[in-house]
């Protein structure tokens, strides 16, 4: 039995980033986490991993800006770390990058399981676990709140899913595709032992002829980056006096603004 | 070469922000010198059809047989992928929902077409369709352009302006069926409980938002209850018959901050920011949370903005409009009193 998770590096949710004079995005010299949503995932691999006795895979496509989030979920308990690096690896294509992905998986051989985060909070596509499943023709369960059953030697499992309208339960074959909401459970802090033990962990590097994948053209280009406008907010803090009459003048000021 | 939208359905009905989805393909309709044809599947498909003929769809397609009636991401990704193999259009828009996400991306993927997701703008150049998306939580924005035949784009609820309609119009309707075996699907849906009558946050045009400072709650809890349970029960009571009162008289969502879920005084599924919706609504009204950076990632698109927070220095202030500084325990009713009076009016 063997799951795998894929993750990345991105910054701090709290760092300023920005698009500088070269027209690169920056985030100055904050460090990076492992993506936030992701951590979800982590937890859920080695969690599915450990109770099923079987490994755990996780995945970074990408420079080796990634290493520190494979470093991380080493370092939480994830058994095998791997990173593909490849042309076009980078440039924010998913059907560049799932055409890696799948590579990755089809050598590995024996995967049951790709569990995903909901989203990179940086690009934010929540496109490539899809993209992904097609390639492979893996069942694709999305936004799994709950794993329910797991049957790895029988490949089912059952799902509880939030969706906009409400909650779902869908059972379903494996080999799948899932990405995991956070609330799914509590993902851990690495300890001291993990960290030290990721520490002395060297990756290996896989490239697309290890893979015997041609990557196909890009199919998408980012043409550039840019700063938003900026925000013209002048703040007016009311205070008629007494309550009523504050929120009273609130409520005017929102008639006038034309939002209700 | 018509521009293709996929009209998302909720048990026969239209979702209202497929209406946007429309209003983005005249965009691209308009400087291809194409039409746009919606595309819709599933349950009551043909009177949801003649609407989109309303909101500007010169035909549409069909598929209203039993295997579709219910969405389910594989058949339905199978179909949008062969009416893309069998009618090669220009683009293929939908509201990036959850199923609008789901299944552009595996149709895309299918039919090897470039994907642009979560689209703010669109516009043509030489041919090709460029969208413009925010990253990094907003931060930052990106301009993709798609360079295949098919370009599928996802637009971000309440980006674009509906198209209007047109009473009357009656778009010409193809019919489609469903593509391969029946039994040949991998999943199974085995329940399903909808929350009745709630409001999607990214659908919301008014959304009032909840922070830890609902735990601060003046009444008390029952006898026997004490310590964070005690926290909990006020800041739950606060939600329920302080908050959602204001929230009912504006028609609003509700939102809450992480620091709220996290500690237990309402539902994941109502956290904006970084880690929960991302929401662009008229009107955000933040009670009680001081507008921490990962807080604001998911609500400073939000038109005009209402800070009530007791600490004045609260960084929520430098984004807000408008502000009250108090308690909101004394404002959101005289609020809710204010504004109850003022509609009646
Ligand atoms: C990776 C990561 C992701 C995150 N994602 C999110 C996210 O998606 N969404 C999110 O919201 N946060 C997110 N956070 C958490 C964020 O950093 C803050 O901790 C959180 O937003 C704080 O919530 P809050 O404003 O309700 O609480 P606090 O910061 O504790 O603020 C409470 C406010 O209530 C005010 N207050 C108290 N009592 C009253 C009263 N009676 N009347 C009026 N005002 C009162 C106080 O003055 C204070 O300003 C994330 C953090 C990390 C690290
Ligand atoms: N380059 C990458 N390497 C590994 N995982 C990735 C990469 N890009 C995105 N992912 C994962 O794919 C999921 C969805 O990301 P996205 O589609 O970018 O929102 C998240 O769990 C990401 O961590």
């Amino acid at each position: 039995m063997h799951i795998v998770t894929f993750t990345r590096s991105t910054p701090d949710t709290a760092a300023k980033v920005w698009v500088d004079s070269d027209g690169k995005v920056t985030w100055g010299d904050v460090a990076t986490v492992v993506n936030p949503w992701d951590e979800y995932a982590l937890e859920e691999t080695i969690a599915q991993a450990t109770n099923g006795g079987g490994e755990s895979t996780v995945i970074a496509i990408g420079s080796a800006l990634h290493n520190d989030a494979l470093k991380h979920s080493m370092a939480m308990g994830l058994k095998h770390a791997l990173r593909i690096d490849a042309a076009g690896a980078d440039t924010h294509d998913s059907l560049v990058w799932s055409a890696l992905a799948a590579g990755a998986i089809s050598k590995l051989g024996d995967v049951d399981l790709v569990i995903f985060g909901k989203e990179s909070i940086d690009v934010a596509t929540d496109q490539h676990s899809y993209q992904l499943a097609r390639r492979l023709g893996w069942t694709m369960l999305s936004y799994v709140s709950a794993i329910l059953e797991a049957d790895y030697a029988a490949g089912a499992i059952k799902v509880e899913r939030m969706l906009e309208q409400g909650k779902q339960v869908v059972s379903g074959q494996l080999p799948a595709v899932i990405s995991v909401m956070k609330g799914i459970n509590e993902p851990r802090y690495p300890n001291f032992l993990g960290i030290r033990k990721a520490a002395k962990a060297s990756i290996p590097v896989w490239t697309a002829a290890d893979l015997g994948v041609e990557a196909p053209e890009a199919a998408t280009s980012v043409l550039g980056y840019m700063n938003p406008p900026a925000r013209d907010v002048s703040t007016e803090i009311l205070d008629a006096g007494d309550v009523s009459a504050t929120a009273r003048t609130l409520a005017e000021r929102l008639f006038k603004e034309k939002v209700l | 070469m018509s521009v293709f939208v996929w009209i998302e359905t909720f048990e026969g009905r239209a979702v209202p922000s497929s209406w946007e989805a429309l209003g983005a393909a005249r965009i691209i309709a308009g400087a291809t010198s194409t039409d746009i044809t919606a595309l819709v599947f599933g349950e009551n498909a043909a009177a949801v059809a003649a609407s989109a003929g309303q909101y500007g769809a010169a035909n549409a397609i069909v598929a209203e047989d039993e295997a579709l009636r219910d969405y389910l991401l594989e058949r339905y990704a199978a179909l949008l992928s062969e009416l893309v193999r069998s009618h090669r259009p220009s683009a293929v828009l939908a509201v990036a929902s959850n199923r609008g996400r789901e299944l552009l991306a595996s149709a895309a993927a299918d039919t090897n077409s470039g994907l642009i997701s979560d689209v703010i703008e669109l516009r043509v150049e030489d041919g090709r369709i460029i969208g413009k998306r925010p990253a990094y939580a907003g931060k930052v924005l990106m301009e993709m352009r798609a360079n295949t035949a098919t370009a599928f784009v996802t637009i971000r609820g309440r980006a674009f302006p509906p198209a209007a309609s047109a009473k009357g119009a009656e778009p010409a309707i193809k019919i489609a069926a469903a593509v391969g075996a029946a039994d040949a699907i991998a999943t199974e849906i085995e329940s399903f409980a909808p929350e009745v009558g709630k409001i999607n946050l990214a659908d919301a045009a008014i959304i009032v938002s909840g922070g830890r400072g609902m735990a601060n709650n003046p009444k008390a809890p029952p006898e026997g209850i004490s310590g964070d349970a005690a926290k909990i029960w006020r800041a739950k009571d606060g939600f329920e018959n302080t908050l959602r009162p204001l929230a009912d008289v504006l028609g609003a969502a509700v939102g809450a901050s992480r620091a709220a879920v996290d500690a237990g005084y309402i539902a994941y599924d109502h956290q904006v920011g970084q880690t929960g919706k991302v929401v662009n609504p008229d009107l955000y009204i933040a009670c009680g949370i001081s507008g921490a950076i990962q807080h604001q990632a998911g609500m400073r698109g939000s038109k005009i903005i209402v800070a009530i927070n007791k600490d004045a220095q609260a960084p929520i202030f430098k984004l807000a409009r408008y502000g009250i500084v108090g308690d909101l325990y004394e404002v959101l009713p005289a609020l809710t009193a204010a504004l109850e009076q003022r509609l009646a009016n």
